[in-house]
């Protein structure tokens, strides 16, 4: 990879390294984010982009590798603490509160986002800031109508809006997106990420796709991954011409990464 | 939103029914004298099953040692008593502040490990501690337990009578007291964080909930108020034995809770109405086999559902949801 200039780098990962057992699911992958970045991570199945995210995110811990946020070393600290730093992730497969509501989800999501979260004297809900946010959300992900009902009663499409609805709650600096509109039916997809794209420009998105049409329009930056390990990064244009991507599409990844990961 | 119509503040509002069954459980030993002795282990019952709750029900932590913190409180209130000096009040608050420290030392040993571990470790404390008491027996008695407590009366007003009841006021109110404070909780972003853990804890992570704090925390807030349930019941009854520490107190507390419902500060105390009344009746017709019908009815709550067995005109209902 260039030495390009670090400024304007928001998340870092350097050389990181997953072993599990015998098998690397990440193997010495460098990715930086920059500020206000549209960036894609894309690749087939398997090539560990969850597996990346769950190491940045400190779901997982690193083999070997460093990771910075706006600077300053994350490596060893809990996931806890890097969201309180602004880092925010999605998951694949929705993790929701199940037994409460929409409502109640957001309301202690924002508490706790605004240093809120260890009070015990006052009620959830009697602070008007907190309620607020939590209408502008419910109105935005559409959520009204169903704020009020147990999480695991609602349909597919609203807890995946609710999944989403989560993350943005936080207020991210930076957002890590694993395959948001996976399961959303066609004709939301776009809205749910003009939603995305739409957050404040200093916000860097990291996105995680498969479905091409999507990652091209929103992306202005991306990362391929084949094996963990990078292929290749660069901008749209770059990517979509780029021979060895084309191959790991069309099925002989497994050869084109090898030669990626030597030459 | 106005406050009228934001569901968070309307469920946390109290009701009408809530009032209504404090004031029939504060003038209950005026009403039923003779019971006052029931109704006063009742409401100490329901203290500890609700502070069991606190942890299982909201936090989703599952314990089996839960009364190593009934012990320590009634143990500290008893020997508070003996040694220093009869006022139940100051005891009770003595006894609490041990449990409580308790709780947060061994609030270390349950934010690690599985929840099989933390069974286990919940497990190993009361152990542990039971055998204590029996081995110190030149301060706590050993295996013939604390004998000769003499309670003070409370306040300095309200001498404690033989017929229990200013026993069962003095427990009822000091149930009362901390089931407000436990309300409290429930309905704060502090007891919604709480819930968030228990229903996913990577994702309570993931938002940036520090879980293992969380947990800590209300495990030592639970082991005060398991304290102070131990407490009430050596300063009501006058003694402390190691029966208080045993395991079956564990296995009883979270019975009735799981009779009365968990997740719901009220199951707690309707757990402990239905048990207590229960063992009281069932015993009292056959002494020997009243677990039995206890061990029946507790198996058919579970394989029925209590949401069933409580609307029985839904048992012929077709198609399931009524």
């Amino acid at each position: 990879m260039n030495q390009q200039s670090t400024e304007g780098i928001v998340l870092s990962a350097q050389g990181l390294i997953k072993r599990f057992g015998g098998i690397t699911a990440t193997n010495n992958v460098t990715l930086d984010l920059r500020r206000g970045a549209r960036h894609a991570l894309i690749g087939p199945n398997g090539a560990g982009k969850t597996t990346l995210i769950n190491l940045l995110t400190g779901v997982l811990d690193p083999t070997e590798g460093r990771i910075t946020l706006e600077g300053a070393d994350i490596t060893q600290l809990a996931p806890h603490e890097r969201v309180r730093r602004g880092m925010v992730r999605t998951f694949q497969i929705n993790q929701l509160f199940d037994t409460l509501t929409p409502l109640e989800t957001l309301a202690l999501t924002v508490s706790q986002h605004q240093g809120m979260g260890g009070k015990w004297w006052q009620a959830l809900g009697s602070n008007g800031a907190v309620i607020q946010r939590c209408e502008q959300l419910l109105e935005q992900f559409h959520l009204t109508t169903v704020m009020d009902q147990k999480t695991n009663v609602l349909a597919y499409g609203k807890r995946r809006l609710l999944e989403i609805a989560i993350a943005l709650a936080c207020e991210p600096r930076v957002l890590l997106l694993d395959e948001p509109v996976a399961g959303v039916p066609a004709g939301e997809r776009e809205e749910l990420l003009q939603t995305v794209a739409a957050l404040p420009a200093d916000v860097s998105v990291l996105l995680i796709e498969h479905d091409m049409d999507l990652v091209f329009s929103f992306a202005n930056r991306m990362t391929v991954l084949v094996n963990g390990t990078v292929l290749t990064e660069g901008d749209p244009d770059t990517i979509a011409n780029d021979s060895r991507v084309k191959a790991v599409y069309l099925g002989h990844g497994d050869e084109i990464a090898m030669e990626g990961a030597h030459g | 939103m106005k406050d009228s119509l934001n569901p968070l503040l309307v469920n946390r509002r109290w009701k009408p029914w809530e009032a209504v069954l404090w004031l029939i459980a504060l003038v209950s030993p005026l009403l039923l004298p003779s019971h006052a002795l029931i109704i006063n282990e009742i409401a100490i019952v329901a203290l500890f099953a609700v502070s069991l709750d606190l942890i299982l029900g909201y936090t989703g932590i599952v314990s089996l040692g839960h009364a190593a913190f009934f012990g320590m409180g009634a143990y500290t209130a008893a020997l508070f008593s003996k040694l220093v000096m009869p006022d139940p009040t100051v005891g009770l608050l003595v006894a609490v502040v041990v449990a409580t420290l308790l709780g947060a030392i061994c609030s270390m040993t349950i934010i690690r490990g599985s929840d099989l571990t933390r069974l286990m470790v919940t497990l190993g404390v009361g152990l542990i501690l039971m055998e204590l008491a029996n081995k110190l027996d030149w301060l706590t008695g050993g295996a013939d337990g604390l004998q000769g407590v003499v309670m003070g009366p409370v306040l300095g007003r309200f001498e404690f009578d033989l017929y229990g009841r200013t026993a069962a006021w003095y427990s009822i109110t000091v149930l009362l007291i901390l089931f407000v404070l436990a309300r409290r909780i429930v309905h704060s972003p502090f007891g919604a964080t709480l819930k968030a853990i228990r229903d996913n804890r990577l994702r309570a992570m993931a938002i940036g909930i520090p879980v293992t704090s969380r947990l800590a925390v209300i495990y030592t807030v639970a082991a005060g108020m398991a304290g102070a349930a131990g407490a009430l019941l050596a300063q009501t009854t006058g003694f402390a034995s190691l029966d208080l520490f045993e395991f079956h107190r564990s296995a009883d507390v979270m019975l009735i809770l799981v009779v009365g419902g968990t997740g719901w500060l009220y199951g707690g105390v309707a757990g402990a109405i239905v048990f207590k009344l229960m063992q009281d009746v069932i015993s009292a017709i056959t002494p020997q086999y009243w677990t039995f019908w206890i061990g029946l009815f507790l198996v058919v709550l579970v394989m029925v559902g209590r949401e069933r067995l409580l609307k029985p005109w839904t048992w012929f209902a077709r198609g399931g949801k009524a």
